[in-house]
């Protein structure tokens, strides 16, 4: 007994060259359950357990929608778990400011987080009072338009490279049965893509002064009057989609049922886990092939304050392994989306993530809405444009009007 | 009333002492948990309190906020139309059922069992159950179709017009049963010899059924009643298996309104405005009610 606990003590500290003996269990919730996604998640896992301690998986189903409200109660109610999800931004600001996680700084400091994180808005998202709350783990960027070559092969026209000629062509996609654009059910799927028409149609300075600056005066400008008229399009578009998820959505593109879908990156680990390849089975187009920019939101971790020590000590350690290079290849490639460090070798990279390294290292990149607006403020969105994508009659006049509302009284 | 009796029996207040004392968690419960957590609910619902609850008091802005979203307003409406129609059909249907079940059938147990099933499953396997059949791709829909019919169209479920109704189907089918069971057990426990006076005087028997059974039956309505309508309510789940509010925000209830504003949108204020509304709503239709049924009896 006693010489097999010596046995681990020395296994341990061969592994942890921070000099930590003990190992613990980590319960860590997420919301990654799709196909690829779970592959990658499975990565972080095996990336932990090789540190000697023991990852507990606590994946719920159901989108960050339906996630986040559990994580928010187990945590205010007493019950923390290791250390779980959330988008970079402000779904945890008031836990934080409620004093319910923990601060990172020390393990930041010493790792140099504010060195190798790059763009630095990541870690600003996580950055409090001076504080480090969070550990970002990838860059997602909504603004991708992904196609199916194979549906615009059976109606007979060319992949198109923007969004205009996307809108040109989907009338023979019609013809030939196939729904132009994907969007599925869930409220957060329109209004995603509508920020999404709202990069590439209004460009960088719209989007600046309506999120960042909630400026109302420039929703109800002519501007937004584009990006509306476009929202219409995408939803004349996407009548007859059918399904809920995103992922069922994306699945009709791969199965070249649908001809494309507004999606963020994450889309991409379907296509992989289905064995497509980029540019000869799909094709993707960053900002719609109109303005080349990303958005760099993405997930981030975060570790409620715990009172046992050993579980402690293994916080530290998985916010160290999560930043590691070999875990931020190796989660990122199976995940589709970017590392959020600089520094790290991405040759295995397929085209697209090649595009949006490209991006990412021009700094073409907006912060994401996530970290722009509350909780509230998106919620109402949601509701506005899952609203005016299923409601055929909604002038897209009077859905800027309601926008404009919103901005005006976001905080 | 109390001073008097205090006076005649000085100890009153000892009486069933071990049923007063056996009572009194439950009455804790009551006291602490329902009416407490009503007060605290109502009360931050004049704050703008977000993800936790903070006292900055903001007046009626979350209620004016509230019925100026379009969102609540179709949750209203949805609301008063499902309940509207669930009431009236799961009270027909279950009579209807009932009485037939009634007319000494053979293989009553086996019917009897089949239409309670239903109730046995939780509303998220009903709603699922029930947005497989009303899919369009592999529903009645396409079943219909395959049989020749290539332009029948159903999917109630992908139409915002009337995606409500899918709802009312479901919640139809899972529900009817209990009802059924319920106004069975009222009409056996008719007395035979009133049927047989009601033959002896010639009435027909739709009539007897309306104007003497029906009317002795009316403790078995009232439980019914109360059954259905605390489950119209907070009619919940069944929606976010089947739509998820969707398509758009055509088929919102206010329960669900009340979560995601209070969870996923991080506003508690909002959602406390919204539960001390629907609050409000049942206390509109309970209170007369009650006045009525309880008051009444008093008096007389």
């Amino acid at each position: 007994m006693k010489l097999r606990l010596l046995a681990a003590a020395l296994a341990a500290t061969v592994v942890l060259p921070l000099g930590i003996a003990n190992a613990a269990d980590l319960e860590v919730t997420h919301w990654w359950t799709s196909g690829g996604e779970a592959a990658a998640v499975a990565e972080l896992a095996k990336a932990f357990d090789a540190t000697g301690n023991h990852w507990v998986d606590g994946a719920i189903a159901g989108s960050g929608g339906t996630a986040r409200p559990i994580m928010v109660s187990r945590i205010t109610g007493g019950d923390p778990m290791g250390a779980t999800q959330f988008n970079h931004g402000r779904q945890a600001e008031e836990l934080v400011q409620a004093g319910l996680m923990r601060d990172l700084t020390d393990v930041a400091t010493k790792e140099n987080w504010k060195g190798i994180i790059k763009p630095a808005s990541l870690l600003d998202s996580c950055t409090i009072d001076g504080k480090i709350y969070c550990a970002p783990v990838n860059i997602h960027s909504w603004q991708w338009l992904w196609l199916s070559n194979a549906a615009f092969k059976t109606a007979g026209v060319d992949v198109p490279k923007n969004w205009d000629e996307f809108v040109a062509a989907a009338p023979a996609l019609e013809k030939a049965g196939i729904v132009p654009l994907a969007v599925g059910g869930q409220p957060w799927q329109a209004n995603g893509a509508f920020g999404v028409l709202m990069i590439a149609i209004g460009g960088k300075d719209v989007y600046q002064k309506v999120f960042s600056d909630k400026d109302a005066e420039a929703a109800a400008g002519p501007e937004m009057v584009k990006v509306f008229k476009a929202a219409d399009d995408a939803r004349r578009l996407s009548k007859g989609t059918n399904v809920q998820d995103w992922n069922q959505a994306t699945n009709l593109v791969i199965t070249g049922k649908a001809g494309g879908q507004i999606m963020g990156d994450w889309a991409q680990g379907e296509f992989q886990l289905a064995g497509q390849k980029a540019g000869t089975d799909y094709t993707c187009l960053p900002g719609l092939g109109v303005n080349e920019i990303i958005s760099t939101g993405g997930d981030a971790f975060y570790f409620p304050l715990l009172k046992d020590e050993e579980k402690s000590k293994a916080q530290e350690v998985l916010a160290s392994t999560l930043l590691n290079p070999a875990t931020q290849v190796a989660f990122n490639l199976k995940k589709g989306s970017l590392p959020v460090r600089g520094d790290v070798d991405l040759a295995a990279a397929n085209d697209c993530m090649k595009k949006g390294l490209d991006i990412l290292a021009k700094g073409n990149v907006i912060v994401s809405t996530d970290q722009l607006l509350s909780a509230d403020s998106q919620k109402q969105m949601e509701d506005l444009f899952s609203e005016f994508f299923a409601t055929p009659t909604m002038t897209p006049e009077d859905a800027q009007k309601r926008f404009v509302d919103i901005i005006a009284a976001a905080d | 009333m109390t001073g008097q009796a205090n006076a005649g029996r000085p100890n009153q207040l000892l009486r069933n002492l071990h049923a007063k004392i056996a009572s009194i968690p439950m009455i804790l419960t009551a006291v602490v948990i329902f009416l407490g957590g009503t007060l605290w609910t109502v009360f931050y619902s004049f704050t703008n309190s977000k993800l936790l609850p903070r006292l900055s008091f903001v007046g009626l802005d979350q209620y004016e906020r509230l019925w100026a979203a379009p969102r609540w307003l179709v949750s209203i409406q949805n609301l008063a139309i499902y309940g509207v129609f669930s009431l009236i059909f799961s009270l027909v249907i279950g009579f209807l059922l009932a009485a037939l079940m009634d007319q000494k059938i053979r293989f009553e147990n086996t019917f009897r069992t089949i239409f309670l099933y239903p109730f046995a499953l939780s509303f998220i396997v009903t709603g699922l159950v029930w947005q497989w059949i009303l899919n369009p791709e592999f529903g009645i829909q396409s079943v219909v179709r395959s049989l020749g019919w290539s332009t029948f169209t159903f999917d109630p479920l992908y139409n915002p017009n009337i995606v409500i109704y899918g709802i009312l189907i479901a919640a139809l089918w899972q529900g009817t049963g209990l009802v059924m069971c319920l106004m069975l057990a009222g009409l056996r426990g008719i007395d035979e010899d009133i049927w047989k006076a009601a033959r002896v005087d010639g009435i027909p028997m739709w009539k007897t059924y309306l104007f003497i059974i029906i009317p002795m039956m009316r403790a078995v309505f009232i439980t019914t009643l109360v059954i259905i309508a605390s489950g119209i309510v907070r009619v919940y789940d069944l929606v976010v298996a089947q739509t998820s509010g969707g398509p758009g925000i055509s088929s919102e209830v206010p329960a669900k309104y009340v979560y995601d504003y209070m969870f996923q949108a991080q506003n508690l204020g909002q959602g406390f405005a919204a539960s001390t509304m629907m609050l409000i709503t049942v206390a509109i239709i309970i209170v007369p009610w009650a006045y009525l049924e309880f008051g009444g009896r008093k008096r007389g």
